[in-house]
């Protein structure tokens, strides 16, 4: 019997032959990752559990991005217990200062997972590296510090979920509005407990970039993996990222899939998920002429140098609406280098923007960008819960970056297209 | 185990950031953390709340972050259980990996109202509610979490496997 995308990376990756789904197997890890929100207590659980080492210094990553640059005292204490366990595990890849991007967007950029990994991270949006092919899924803190410890996991092998997109798009529509629309038709947990797997002409097409942009947003759908095909592209984007090792991998032409969708993307507007859940989406015109308090671009969903220019071809040569806050988020260093050398910085600056430094601060509520009572934001982000981003009283609209930097300079929700 | 508490229930989809906004994770301390429970659904919620109570949710219970402060924060306003309709996948695993139990019972989770006073017997997964006398039975463990759960949790799972 034929095995999807999912079965095949577990398989590899374990001695015990995978049959079914539902099934439990322990699997070795490629690499494992906390942020100082998770890793404090991993470090606890990986301490409480008798550890003395981790299993590969060189296979551990402890990104600091959520609550930094420090936002108070308590958070710069947290980062402190990060900070000293790198350095008395010796953990290769520390990252804070300078050196810090959202944990999602710097690791591929890094070299640091590629195809065929199995990752696992204290983040729920590890499913991002599914995008370049490898089993990525999200855990808590104590999962994340025994696999620091013992350099596998269990799982459970999911039954998968087969997404096919075809048709050509439109302008301003792109992998953020298609991850969107099928969120919106299956559900916030339609994917709940299984594996989405992608292809299609539009796959085929889309950038490693694009593929992240989808695969991160695996988790709102409840999946625990959004993988996409290892291809050409693929390969070539690890090898120049200084990834070593990944090989070409299809899902069996006769894998088994617990469901099929196919998404024709041909005639799909921008989609913009209305607050409180994800999966609450329409197309931007019915949106249209909400106005707005705060626009966020950047975030693990849409903070790469793509991302960056889509938003710049936007606000070249126009101004964000005075009574709007436009956050731009380079999500890396490299990225924020590429702004500043391809000149979309100036065209940030030009046009009124905040521009800041790579973190997950707004995303989450946590700092550089909360709202008030009553205010209403459109973001890049991947999540608009109830107060998400601020206030209980506040909303949070998802939508591509096109659509995030209209808005911005209409002062209200629009279709790039109208602008 | 067997606890009697007050059912409170909550409604379908509710998120990490409902149950532990963002704001309050700057500390990894249970009683802190618990003290702020659900404070992203309603402000103040927690007061309701007394020692042994269950939270009874719905469809998709615990969706959103990896954040493990959210069932630590359940546990730390004194709730040792929750039974719901589903439960999201890394809510579901963090539940086990801390002690708290949780309890998946579908569409019988409609047999309970908030306010109900619940017996559950954390061992058989029967859940009764004493307010109507209806007893329902939840989805069984599979036998590798209940090996973790045997063990005390997955610290002390690792710590034998590590010794």
């Amino acid at each position: 019997m034929g095995q999807t995308l999912a079965e095949k990376i577990l398989q590899n990756h374990t001695d015990q032959e995978i049959t079914e789904a539902g099934q439990i197997v322990q699997c070795s890890v490629d690499m494992v990752l906390a942020n100082d929100i998770t890793a404090p207590l991993a470090i606890k659980s990986f301490k409480a559990m008798g550890a003395k080492k981790v299993f590969d210094k060189d296979k551990i990553s402890l990104v600091c991005d959520h609550f930094t640059p420090n936002k108070d005292i308590d958070s710069a204490e947290q980062v402190k217990v990060v900070r000293e366990f790198a350095e008395e595990m010796g953990v290769t890849h520390y990252y804070e200062c300078g050196e810090v991007g959202v944990e999602h967007a710097l690791l591929p950029e890094k070299g640091i997972v590629g195809p065929g990994d199995i990752v696992v991270g204290a983040d729920s949006h590890t499913c991002t590296y599914g995008g370049l092919g490898a089993f990525a899924t999200g855990m808590g803190s104590t999962d994340i510090g025994a696999a620091m410890a013992l350099g596998e996991t269990w799982f459970k092998v999911p039954p998968t979920i087969r997404v096919n997109l075809t048709g050509t798009p439109k302008e301003y529509v792109g992998a953020k509005d298609f991850v969107l629309n099928q969120i919106g038709r299956l559900g916030v947990s339609g994917a709940l407990y299984k594996a989405l797997e992608y292809g299609g002409e539009v796959v085929d097409n889309m950038s490693m970039e694009g593929r992240m942009t989808i695969a991160n947003m695996a988790i709102e759908a409840g999946g625990k993996v959004g993988l996409f095909p290892v291809d050409a592209k693929t390969l070539e984007y690890a090898k120049q990222a200084g990834f070593s090792g990944g090989v070409a991998m299809t899902a069996d032409a006769d894998a088994v899939y617990e469901q099929v969708l196919n998404i024709d993307v041909t005639d799909m507007d921008p989609q913009v998920a209305c607050p409180h859940l994800p999966d609450n989406v329409k197309p931007v015109d019915e949106t249209a002429g909400l106005n707005i308090h705060q626009a966020v671009i950047g975030s693990c969903t849409n903070g790469r140098i793509e991302d960056m220019r889509e938003a710049a071809a936007i606000l070249k040569g126009r101004k964000v609406d005075p009574k709007v806050r436009c956050i731009i988020l380079p999500a890396t260093p490299s990225i924020w280098k590429a702004c500043m050398s391809e000149g979309l910085m100036e065209i940030f600056m030009d046009a009124g923007c905040i521009v800041g430094p790579p973190t997950c601060g707004p995303c989450l509520g946590g700092h550089m960008g909360i709202l008030a009572g009553g205010e209403r934001a459109i973001a890049t982000t991947n999540r608009n819960f109830k107060g998400r981003m601020g206030s209980l009283e506040s909303e949070v609209f998802l939508s591509n970056p096109a659509v995030a930097a209209a808005s911005a300079v209409a002062g209200e929700i629009i279709n790039p297209a109208k602008l | 185990m067997n606890v009697t508490g007050t059912a409170h229930k909550v409604g379908d989809h509710i998120d990490t950031d409902a149950i532990i906004p963002a704001r309050f994770l700057v500390t990894t301390d249970a009683k802190e953390l618990g003290a702020n429970c659900m404070e992203g659904l309603e402000a103040g919620w927690v007061e309701r709340v007394k020692e042994n109570d269950v939270m009874v949710g719905g469809v998709n219970f615990g969706c959103g972050s990896s954040r493990e402060h959210a069932p630590i924060s359940i546990l730390g306003a004194g709730i040792p259980v929750v039974i719901a309709h589903s439960f999201a996948r890394i809510f579901y695993r963090n539940g086990f990996n801390m002690g708290l139990v949780l309890l998946e019972i579908g569409d019988d989770i409609d047999k309970f109202s908030d306010k109900d006073e619940i017996e559950v017997d954390t061992a058989t997964g029967a859940i009764k509610n004493l307010t109507t006398g209806v007893t329902v039975q939840a989805a069984a463990v599979p036998p590798f979490m209940q090996e973790i759960l045997n063990a005390g949790g997955l610290v002390e799972y690792a710590k034998k496997k590590l010794a």
